[in-house]
């Protein structure tokens, strides 16, 4: 028994030193700690938002900031060099680049949610879109709508195929979805050697039917008043969401960021859309016939983005994708059917490869077996990556493979204006993708070891 | 009448005898603690109970009836949650979202992140565990303390009425230690049946109502963690045996001291 006592007393004694000393152990003296809401959301002012804001910043959980101000510099370099680079024509030429390394980027954010990665994303969207294209320029030609659906639905299945073999089989998504990219680039070949009466030379131009439908995805524009319009639509809808979501969250006693800071968030957004839509409003064409307005392509990208991230953020299956990438045996224990998320997943980067197919096939005007889908794949994972998507899974949001996608898609365009050629474009990418794997890898540093 | 009641309980792994004839009362309202040296047979008896396995023989009372558990869901099911030393907690999700995780409340279609943020609140208030800054924070940025406490209200909120725990103070530092003791005692406040594991006897004397002790698969000694001593437990624990504890002259339903070698009784 002596023994005993001997054993308990200094814990005792170190115990209760340490629960003076921590007040979040002991719970008479933690008490008075409310329980609240997001860590951002502790604050009731602007100011103190700012303040909790920046300490999350330095302790690593920068969000979507490295990525802006990236784009920033970038963009600031390129207008320095050449004063193109911000004017309506090469705005509007941005946004066709953007379009289609966007979305190949938001379809490869599915499956590095889950930890996996799918190589054949770029070569399966050419599939679908050449499938597309060959729907529109037989002699009857499918209706668009089916033509398109139909590609996105091929590209879904074949990706949804993929999933299946690597839940069926357990083999790892890298083996699958690279035997997919191998296998892809024959098959678009094959289609191409299969459609020969169709396309010329190899390539299936779009301008021979339906007054090219699928080049006006990107090239065709918003009238300037339906681009005002717009505008204000989709960002008093957004407001509309936002102070709604914290109204409710307040009357169930929960906390909600200040007002100030929610106008703030909608005001940042106005301004940015304003500037988009005043640039491409100017009247972009050096002949007698004007051109101007906002082209296609960005409504339907935000649209896809809004989509998407109510997808990832509001939904089961998103939850469930991110609790996947995040801890799969949790996610198993709580009864979530891994397989299932898994095949969804990868049909959901399909589909989104489709729509990239298509806006890429837009902005060319035509599609050819001269796709370079295998570097097409490795700009949806850098964009991905520089957005803040987690290569290992669980981390990362849809506006965050939108912006990193942008950035690639600046560097393209912007190392393109310069003449600087293919060599100087890649060597860029890598730069700026480095950049942005070691300033996280850094900062996430930082984070474990500052206490608190 | 024990919520838990297991009658001769036995489990055997082809010729390889796990457990042995185990006769083991779990009240509600109580911590049980079950101890016993590595390879007693404490993680087999939890999971078998948990549903992972289901025993080569005897029964199960639950609430006094036969009860058959064939999967860890229709453990859950029926009430019984397990929080095993890996916690199964997802570091990217923040902590509403790890304890509704799998019973996500929906509205019109999409997440209800409000209700779902209420529902936790209220569970973590219930068992008093204020300590977080905010439950909206990413479990991976918690101490192991605040961890564990995170698994042990995802589980209740199942509407758990047993709750296992294997090792929950394993790899904790002292104030985290306290923490989950207070956390545990709590869990028997609110009528809940509490099964621990447990390899630290400190533990076990600050927060069991009940001890069991395994030895080689046999349940040999069970009562009121008042009628053991630290020096008898550990004798137990080690030889299975302890001549302090025979000693004790006080009756009831107590300590059930092995007879050489059978340790099998109605």
């Amino acid at each position: 028994m002596a023994g005993t006592e001997q054993g308990e007393a200094p814990r005792d004694q170190a115990g209760s030193v340490v629960v003076a000393g921590e007040p979040a152990a002991g719970d008479e003296v933690a008490a008075d700690i409310a329980l609240t809401s997001a860590p951002e959301v502790l604050a009731q002012s602007l100011g103190e938002y700012t303040r909790i804001w920046f300490r999350r910043v330095r302790n690593g959980e920068s969000g979507a900031l490295p990525v802006i101000v990236g784009l920033i510099a970038i963009g600031a370099y390129f207008q320095i060099s050449q004063h193109a680079f911000l004017s309506a024509a090469n705005i509007a030429n941005l946004m066709g680049q953007a379009g289609w390394i966007i979305t190949i980027a938001m379809a490869q954010v599915f499956v590095l949610l889950l930890g996996e990665i799918d190589l054949s994303v770029a070569f399966n969207g050419a599939v679908g879109a050449t499938i597309t294209f060959w729907m529109l320029a037989v002699k009857h030609p499918f209706p668009i709508w089916l033509a398109i659906l139909t590609g996105l639905v091929v590209c879904a299945a074949i990706a949804a195929f993929e999933g299946l073999l690597i839940v069926w089989l357990r083999i790892p998504s890298f083996v699958v979805t690279l035997a997919g990219l191998l296998g892809l680039s024959g098959v678009l070949l094959w289609l191409f050697g299969q459609t020969g009466s169709v396309g010329l030379g190899g390539v299936i131009s779009d301008t021979g039917f339906r007054s090219g439908f699928i080049n006006d995805i990107v090239f065709g524009n918003l009238t300037p008043a339906v681009g005002w319009i717009a505008l204000v639509v989709i960002v008093g809808l957004t407001a509309v969401f936002m102070i709604t979501r914290d109204r409710r969250r307040r009357a169930h006693g929960l906390v909600a960021p200040p007002l100030s800071v929610t106008i703030l968030k909608i005001a940042v957004m106005a301004a940015i859309g304003v500037a988009l839509v005043a640039v491409l409003n100017v009247n972009r064409s050096k002949g007698v016939t004007p051109l101007q307005g906002v082209p296609w392509v960005v409504p339907i990208v935000l649209g896809l983005l809004a989509l998407t991230s109510v997808l990832l953020g509001r939904t089961k299956f998103g939850r469930y994708m991110y609790a996947i990438g995040g801890n799969a045996e949790a996610a198993r224990r709580a009864g979530v059917n891994l397989g299932r998320i898994r095949v969804l997943a990868f049909a959901c980067c399909g589909a989104m490869a489709g729509v990239m197919g298509i806006l890429y096939a837009s902005n060319l005007g035509s599609i050819s077996n001269g796709f370079e889908g295998g570097q097409y794949v490795l700009y949806s994972v850098a964009g991905a990556v520089i957005g803040g998507v987690s290569l290992f899974g669980g981390r990362g949001r849809m506006l965050g493979a939108v912006l990193g996608g942008f950035v690639v898609a600046v560097i393209y365009n912007g190392v393109d204006l310069l003449g600087l050629g293919a060599a100087a474009q890649y060597i860029w990418t890598a730069v700026v993708l480095l950049a942005a794997v070691t300033l996280d890898s850094v900062a996430r540093r930082g984070s474990s070891t500052t206490i608190r | 009448m024990p919520l838990l009641r297991l009658r001769g309980v036995s489990k055997n792994f082809g010729p390889v005898q796990a457990l042995t004839d185990i006769n083991l009362d779990i009240p509600a309202g109580q911590v049980t603690a079950l101890v016993g040296d590595n390879g007693a047979g404490k993680s087999t008896l939890i999971k078998t109970v948990a549903g992972i396995w289901q025993p080569s023989s005897g029964d199960l009372l639950w609430d006094g009836q036969p009860v058959h558990i064939h999967s860890p869901r229709d453990a859950t099911n029926r009430g019984i949650a397990a929080v095993y030393q890996d916690l199964a907690l997802c570091d990217n999700l923040d902590i509403v979202q790890n304890m509704l995780l799998g019973h996500e409340k929906q509205r019109l279609g999409l997440l209800d992140e409000v209700s779902m943020e209420l529902t936790a609140k209220q569970t973590l208030q219930d068992l008093k565990v204020t300590s977080v800054r905010s439950i909206r924070q990413p479990v991976g940025s918690l101490s192991g303390g605040q961890r564990q406490a995170v698994a042990v209200a995802k589980a209740v909120m199942q509407e758990a009425r047993l709750v296992i725990m294997d090792e929950p103070t394993a790899a904790l530092g002292v104030s985290q230690t306290e923490l989950v003791l207070s956390l545990v005692a709590r869990l028997a406040g609110t009528g809940h049946a509490v099964l621990v594991i447990s390899h630290n006897l400190v533990d076990v004397f600050q927060v069991a109502d009940r001890i069991a002790v395994l030895y080689l698969g046999r349940l040999v000694a069970a009562g009121p963690a008042a009628e053991f001593d630290r020096q008898s437990t550990v004798d137990l624990m080690t030889t299975g045996t302890s001549t302090r504890l025979g000693d004790d002259g006080s009756g009831g339903e107590r300590a059930t001291s092995p007879r050489a070698g059978s340790g099998s009784e109605g």
